[in-house]
């Protein structure tokens, strides 16, 4: 691990910001700690996706697969009378044991079949909640054992675990970030062959990278069935959130440690801000931040550099790409 | 019983083969995941019940002009929009294909509305060894089916058809032959806009058409397109007949609700056991 | 140089089929340690699948690959490189978006078996000495193609190899720079790496390697001491044709053999 002043900063950066997170825990009232607990869930999430997504480079859109599988898992374990730190454990070991299943196959493939199976996973993980009537309850939802406390306590504690997961999820990226195994990533993402020509066991890395993903995503399902203590197929399966993650990631910036914070809070921010103004329009506006993203900051606000921006604002004066350009651009 | 199931299936996956050609077309040639195909499908089968219901327009007239408008929006969204990304990785793509759906369907909700609309049509029922089928049915067949075989025709025949296959095969070779690949790209988007107009115009005149079905139209053309291969028009319809066939089995033998689950299970299947065949050759040099 | 009696890496009967070409066809050989072994062929001869095949890139489809006594005929690429062999590819492979540094530390990091801090000293020292350490931080992508080439042998090398296999790597460099990479290959050798060179410069194998392997359509097609093997009528007819292979006979007691 090569540990530089940089990384040392950045690191004690995010613990402090951490920290501070769970000191407001004290001064904020309930509104404000449910909307922490949704940051700090969709950070967990996005930095969740970064491993595969962002340091590996491939473009999983499996994210609430893993995200409901755990919710399912926590939630069947809990309504079962498994208490609910248990469920918690219970839900990420099932989506490890998810992510390995899935990823076995899909990993072999590349581009757009490895982004299709991954969609796909979604919709039939929805059918089959909705269908598999004994297990989940189906599309009636199913409900779960109630936190006990008064309002503020419950909100209180919802808020710091989803902070204690987002943290660990940062620590993780921090590992991956700076070890053999987060290194073996950027290489798998630049050229798979040349890996396996430096010795890098390629499939082994993508499936543990997966792995990585999958059980930090259904943690954070879990504990978001528990909070909610009711779920339902089309909010554990919900396809915009499945893509929502990877333009958040995107917009803070791919495979870096604090992407996905930057990503997941300025997102948040957006939406809430644009959506108070225009209450029929969710989607549409949800829409034209995506597009918005991708237009103007593909490599997101991280991957940015000064002479990147600049080799854009000059590119920017020719509008449209060279022919040539579009016949370069290979499968 | 079974023989009436095959039927309603193949009728079903005609439409599908209409409504998943477009597609695999956009996918095969320009690598692009389409994500907007199911709501261009909604669009298209707006229009016409605009035109009939509204407008008094007669069918036969109001569904080309449907599939021609969906043709110049797929024109002009290819042509100022994705052009730009196009040499961006995938997920950069489809991405933003989804933010475009995202826009495209809020809109359809806003100047169409969210309740299931229909043109209702009876031209009665045709009875043949037991099988009983709407007319209208095999009607809506017969037309998706003979427009997704002239689309092969004309690509097979005509300049610009056998400009797409060129630039689907090999798009460098392409460009130093002197095709316009950015048009190319555009009219291959276009087709497949026309395309999806023409399925949703056959739609309407069968289901009664809500926006919310554009991604259950979009998962179709997805295992449509993965099970008969990208870009490939008689795939488009082998899939679409064999999807047809295997939800109406599925129904059968399994209930109404698992059959979409069928679909997708199927197509997830012929993604794994054939990357090498779907990802191409390898070579080490 | 005094040759060890058992070879390094042996090859037994290799061949490898391709919808029934016989790319490879059945070739044996042995190379023993600190040797450099020149490989030619006229083009299409089935040299980049040999390499293909001993580094586990492509599956043989009979035959047995031995390296250090042990057979490595099926095992996956990643294992054969972490067991010792190296190869550069003929169309050079960086990680793009990746320094140069960072190119080369991912050779001493996985299969150089070291952590991420003595990666780092040991790709420093293979950068310098492939004369690439002032540009350590640049993205490889930007590199010129002579440096790009050179990338791949400074990778190769981090990763401690017991053999290593260059596959062109002086195609489309100009005369200093492969006066430079003869320099540098001879200067590996020593330290007791066996090297296969393939070349289609002649004047690269002449000058590096002792014994050399001609393969033709797949198989050897003669294998010997390098200046005995530029003299067999067999190799001007491989690289030639037949026609020319008799004339040379008819009018030269010794013509040197050069690319088609
Ligand atoms: N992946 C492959 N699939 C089919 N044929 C191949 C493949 N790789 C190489 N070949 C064929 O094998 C033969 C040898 O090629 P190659 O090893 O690249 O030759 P060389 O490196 O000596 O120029 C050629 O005829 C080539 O077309
Ligand atoms: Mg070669």
């Amino acid at each position: 691990m090569i540990i530089d002043r940089a990384f040392a900063l950045k690191i004690a950066f995010g613990v402090l910001l951490f920290a501070c997170g769970a000191g407001l825990s004290a001064v904020l009232d309930n509104y404000y700690l449910q909307v922490g607990t949704t940051l700090a869930m969709l950070c967990a999430l996005c930095w969740a996706w970064n491993i595969v997504g962002g340091y590996m480079g491939y473009p999983a859109l499996c994210m609430i697969s893993f995200f409901g599988i755990g919710a399912y898992a926590g939630g069947i374990a809990q309504a079962a009378g498994v208490s609910e730190s248990l469920a918690w454990l219970i839900a990420a070991g099932v989506g490890a044991l998810f992510a390995l299943l899935l990823g076995v196959p899909l990993l072999r493939l590349k581009g757009h079949y490895f982004a299709v199976g991954t969609i796909a996973s979604v919709e039939v993980l929805r059918e089959v909640a909705n269908n598999w009537e004994q297990l989940t309850g189906g599309a009636v939802g199913l409900n779960l054992p109630i936190h006990a406390g008064s309002p503020d306590e419950v909100g209180r504690f919802f808020y710091l675990a989803m902070l204690g997961l987002a943290f660990l999820a940062f620590l993780i990226t921090a590992l991956v970030d700076r070890t053999k195994f987060g290194f073996g990533l950027r290489c798998i993402r630049q050229n798979e062959q040349a890996a396996s020509m430096v010795g890098i066991d390629v499939f082994k890395y993508k499936v543990g990278a997966f792995v990585l993903t999958g059980v930090l995503g259904a943690a954070t399902g879990a504990i978001y069935a528990s909070m909610v203590a009711f779920l339902e197929p089309k909010d554990a399966f919900n396809l915009i959130m499945t893509i929502e993650i990877p333009v958040m990631v995107m917009l803070g910036g791919m495979g870096t440690i604090f992407g996905p914070l930057i990503g997941g809070v300025s997102y948040v921010i957006l939406k809430e801000f644009v959506w108070a103004y225009f209450i029929n329009w969710h989607s549409g506006i949800l829409g034209l931040i995506v597009v918005t993203v991708i237009y103007f900051l593909p490599v997101g606000v991280l991957g940015l550099t000064w002479r990147d921006i600049f080799k854009k604002l000059g590119a920017s004066k020719s509008t449209r790409p060279a022919t040539s350009d579009i016949a370069r651009s290979t499968s | 019983m079974i023989s009436q199931y095959i039927v309603n299936g193949l009728l079903t996956g005609g439409l599908y083969a209409c409504l998943a050609v477009g597609f695999s077309l956009v996918w095969g040639v320009l690598n692009v995941v389409n994500m907007l195909h199911g709501s261009m499908v909604v669009l298209g089968a707006y229009f016409c019940l605009y035109g009939v219901q509204q407008l008094g327009l007669p069918l036969y007239a109001v569904a080309p002009v449907a599939c021609v408008i969906l043709f110049v929006f797929g024109y002009a969204i290819q042509r100022g929009l994705l052009n730009r990304v196009i040499t961006q990785p995938i997920l950069i793509t489809l991405t933003l294909t989804f933010g475009l759906d995202l826009i495209v369907n809020n809109l359809i909700i806003h100047v169409f509305s969210a309740t299931p609309q229909s043109l209702v049509t009876n031209f009665g029922t045709i009875e043949f060894a037991g099988v009983r089928v709407p007319v209208v049915r095999v009607g809506g067949m017969l037309v998706a089916v003979v427009l997704t075989l002239v689309l092969y025709w004309l690509l097979r025949h005509s300049k610009i058809g056998r400009a797409i296959i060129a630039v689907r095969m090999d798009r460098h070779a392409a460009a130093l032959m002197g095709i316009r690949i950015p048009h190319i790209y555009a009219l291959t988007f276009g087709i497949g806009a026309f395309m999806a107009g023409a399925a949703g115009c056959a739609m309407a005149l069968i289901y009664p058409v809500t926006p919310m079905m554009s991604g259950v139209f979009l998962g179709k053309a997805f295992v449509i397109c993965v099970l008969g291969g990208l870009g490939s028009v008689p795939g488009a319809i082998i899939g679409g007949l064999v999807l047809g066939v295997v939800e109406g089995l599925g129904t059968l033998t399994l209930g109404q609700q698992w059959a979409t689950s069928v679909g997708f299970i199927m197509m997830m299947a012929v993604i794994v056991l054939f990357p090498t065949g779907i990802m191409g050759k390898k070579g080490y040099e | 140089m005094t040759k060890a009696t058992t070879p390094v890496l042996e090859l037994k009967s290799v061949s490898r089929l391709f919808e029934g070409i016989r790319a490879v066809d059945n070739v044996s050989l042995k190379l023993y340690a600190g040797e450099i072994v020149g490989l030619i062929g006229p083009n299409g001869a089935g040299k980049t699948t040999l390499v293909n095949l001993i580094s586990g890139f492509l599956s043989v489809s009979s035959g047995d690959v031995i390296f250090d006594g042990a057979s490595i005929t099926h095992k996956k690429p990643h294992v054969i490189a972490q067991s010792g062999i190296a190869r550069t590819f003929q169309i050079v492979q960086p990680f793009a978006k990746m320094t140069v540094l960072e190119n080369v530390m991912a050779g001493a990091i996985y299969a150089g078996h070291r952590g991420m801090v003595q990666a780092r000293d040991k790709a420093i020292e293979c950068l310098e000495f492939t004369k690439l350490a002032h540009l350590k931080d640049m993205p490889a992508s930007e590199l010129a193609l002579a440096n790009r080439k050179r990338l791949e042998l400074a990778k190769s090398l981090a990763m401690n190899p017991r053999v290593l296999m260059l596959d062109e790597v002086n195609a489309g460099l100009n005369s200093s720079e492969i006066d430079e990479a003869i320099r540098m290959i001879r200067s590996i050798a020593a330290t007791g790496i066996t090297i296969v060179v393939i070349e289609h410069l002649m004047r690269v194998v002449t000058a590096l390697a002792e014994r050399t392997v001609v393969l033709h359509h797949g198989a050897v097609a003669s294998e010997g001491p390098t200046d005995e093997v530029m003299r067999d009528p067999k190799v001007i007819e491989a690289y030639l044709g037949n026609k020319f292979a008799q004339r040379f006979a008819e009018t030269s007691g010794a013509p040197v053999a050069r690319p088609a």
